[in-house]
């Protein structure tokens, strides 16, 4: 009977989800669909949280006080998409303390990109124009997602993300523009940003385990490969209206397809980033685990200030 | 500038303009270091937008004592390409964060000043400083509200937040007798009536500070007949450059890439 009851459920739920109707959280929804988004929220919420590192470790040497101050707002913009996404989260019945326990202990995963350094102010711009590029991307597509709160959250993501891309183009324009050393500091960055950004949009759809089940649930409306393709067919003329080369000789125009055509992905590299043995995975945790263990007391005084007011009501 | 000051109260102050700026672009500077490594992502955010306030009143102070002084320094210049002793800021806005506590109460006492300092110099006569300040008045309301709230959730939190915040309150308490010091720069500004009296900032800013340690159980540091702000190997000298060694640091950092490419755009 149960078993029963659940088909008809889960059938409800695909033919919403077919006609185009958004999932709240307090309707049903099948367990895989739970817990499919709350990886891929926390997962998301923990890349904006970790993402703040690579960029805020420039922003006490930002080159003018307008670069200092944008930097700044946009690492505390990225500090509010996460703050958006736990919530989205939490309202799967999980809270915000267990996912971030989660991506201490190495649980949850973030986006390997920002397992990267940024070496030179170059990377500034790079990551604005590339990394934030290829998330708006992928966030188009997840604002149209079928669960209402997450597809919410990634339409307020996109708006200040497409504000983050053009002032780290304007960043690589100006640079790309100025002094032969600027020049050579936009190479360097795109040099080692190009291929890593390639990979943010995840394994190729026949190596993507989730992908199926996602994109019939309209959790994801476009293959991976998809989206890396739209970012490719963005960037390049991009990068040829600044005179900056993508290092990938295999780069040519299609005219029968109208895409970019691009070389193979290291994909050993992604994964050996992804399981934790790239350039900057155990600083990127280390900071996070030291943010959390010294904010402890704070956290703990918080509470304990609001229990006594409570009781002194 | 219509019906600006004569020449030398011109000099005052632009020395005037740059303590302000200082103070803030220093204090800002600092702030943003938390960014990424807050207690809880609500600080994070928090304490970027305090930063990011300071910031650009520090960028628009700095860029009226460059139009003023009229060597042709933008901010810019003036923010990257001083040397330490030229800058004349506080020592209290200079010192490395420390812990939570150190940095809430550090803005703390540095929010109560500025909130009294704006809203006196909404009044100057000099428009674009009146300006300024009437921004600064309302953002530094919110920053003092913000650190206050935080001074008494840490002074009556547990043992612990309630012991660093007192630590924190000791050791600061040192470099807030200069910050409540004027001399002769404002005495001339006020004499030509370019700003109005300074003088009861520091009775009121006393006062303020009492009340937020009394409600939050932290003990004043010294009842001494000058609240001990003089004495206690009290800093002094910051307004005419002279600075703990903390700021040569900051300002390597700052300064690095601006000064490494003179000539660059950014």
């Amino acid at each position: 009977m149960e078993a029963l009851d659940e088909i008809i459920l889960l059938e409800r739920f695909e033919s919403r989800i077919n006609a185009g109707e958004k999932i709240e959280p307090k309707d049903w929804m099948p367990e895989r669909y739970r817990k499919q988004l709350i990886r891929m929220i926390s997962q998301h919420a923990h890349s904006e949280v970790v993402g703040m590192l690579p960029e805020g470790n420039w922003i006490t040497r930002a080159p003018s006080l307008r670069r200092k101050i944008s930097l700044l707002a946009k690492v505390q913009d990225e500090a509010g998409h996460g703050m958006y996404l736990y919530s989205a989260a939490e309202t799967l019945d999980v809270d915000r303390r267990e996912l971030i326990e989660q991506l201490l202990s190495g649980q949850a995963k973030y986006s390997h990109i920002f397992n990267y350094p940024t070496l030179n102010w170059a990377d500034i711009g790079v990551i604005g124009w590339f990394v934030d590029g290829a998330a708006i991307v992928n966030q188009t597509m997840l604002a149209k997602c079928s669960y209402g709160p997450y597809s919410r959250a990634n339409l307020r993501i996109c708006k200040e993300e497409n504000f983050h891309k053009r002032q780290g183009y304007e960043i690589v324009a100006t640079m790309a523009a100025g002094t032969t050393e600027q020049r050579e500091m936009v190479q360097d960055a795109v040099n080692r940003w190009w291929w890593p950004s390639l990979m943010m949009f995840g394994p190729s759809d026949n190596e993507s385990p989730n992908s199926a089940e996602l994109l019939r649930w309209k959790v994801k409306l476009h293959s991976n490969d998809e989206l890396r393709q739209r970012f490719v067919d963005l960037t390049v003329p991009q990068s040829q209206a600044v005179n900056i080369t993508l290092p990938d000789p295999e780069l040519r125009y299609d005219k029968k397809t109208q895409h970019w055509n691009f070389g193979k992905i290291n994909w050993e590299e992604f994964w050996n980033v992804v399981k934790g043995n790239g350039p900057c995975n155990r600083e990127r945790l280390a900071a996070r685990q030291k943010a959390d263990d010294d904010g402890a007391w704070v956290r703990e005084a918080a509470v304990a200030y609001t229990m006594k007011r409570r009781m002194n009501r | 500038m219509k019906n600006g000051p004569d020449h030398r109260t011109k000099n005052v102050l632009v020395e005037f303009l740059f303590r302000l700026g200082d103070d803030r672009l220093i204090l800002g500077h600092r702030l943003s270091e938390w960014c990424g490594h807050a207690p809880i992502l609500e600080e994070d955010i928090a304490l970027a937008n305090i930063a990011l306030d300071l910031l650009g009143q520090a960028s628009a102070l700095l860029r009226l004592a460059g139009e003023i002084e009229g060597k042709n320094r933008a901010e810019d210049d003036l923010a990257y390409f001083r040397e330490a002793t030229q800058f004349t800021n506080l020592q209290l806005v200079e010192q490395p964060n420390g812990d939570f506590a150190f940095t809430i109460a550090r803005l703390f006492f540095f929010s109560a000043f500025n909130n009294l300092l704006s809203e006196r110099l909404q009044k100057s006569s000099i428009e674009a400083l009146a300006g300024i300040a009437a921004k600064g008045f309302k953002e530094s309301s919110y920053h003092l509200r913000h650190s206050k709230e935080w001074m008494l959730r840490l002074g009556n939190g547990t043992e612990e937040s309630h012991q660093r915040m007192q630590i924190a309150v000791n050791e600061l308490w040192r470099f807030t007798g200069e910050m409540l010091a004027f001399d002769e720069v404002e005495e001339k500004l006020q004499q030509q009536n370019v700003i109005p009296d300074l003088n009861p900032i520091a009775p009121k800013w006393n006062e303020i500070v009492a009340a937020v340690l009394t409600e939050a159980t932290i003990i004043i540091p010294s009842h001494q007949k000058d609240g001990g702000q003089a004495g206690n190997h009290a800093v002094s000298g910051s307004r005419n450059g002279f600075h703990s060694e903390h700021l040569g640091h900051l300002l390597a950092e700052m300064q690095i890439l601006a000064r490494s490419y003179p000539d660059a755009k950014w």
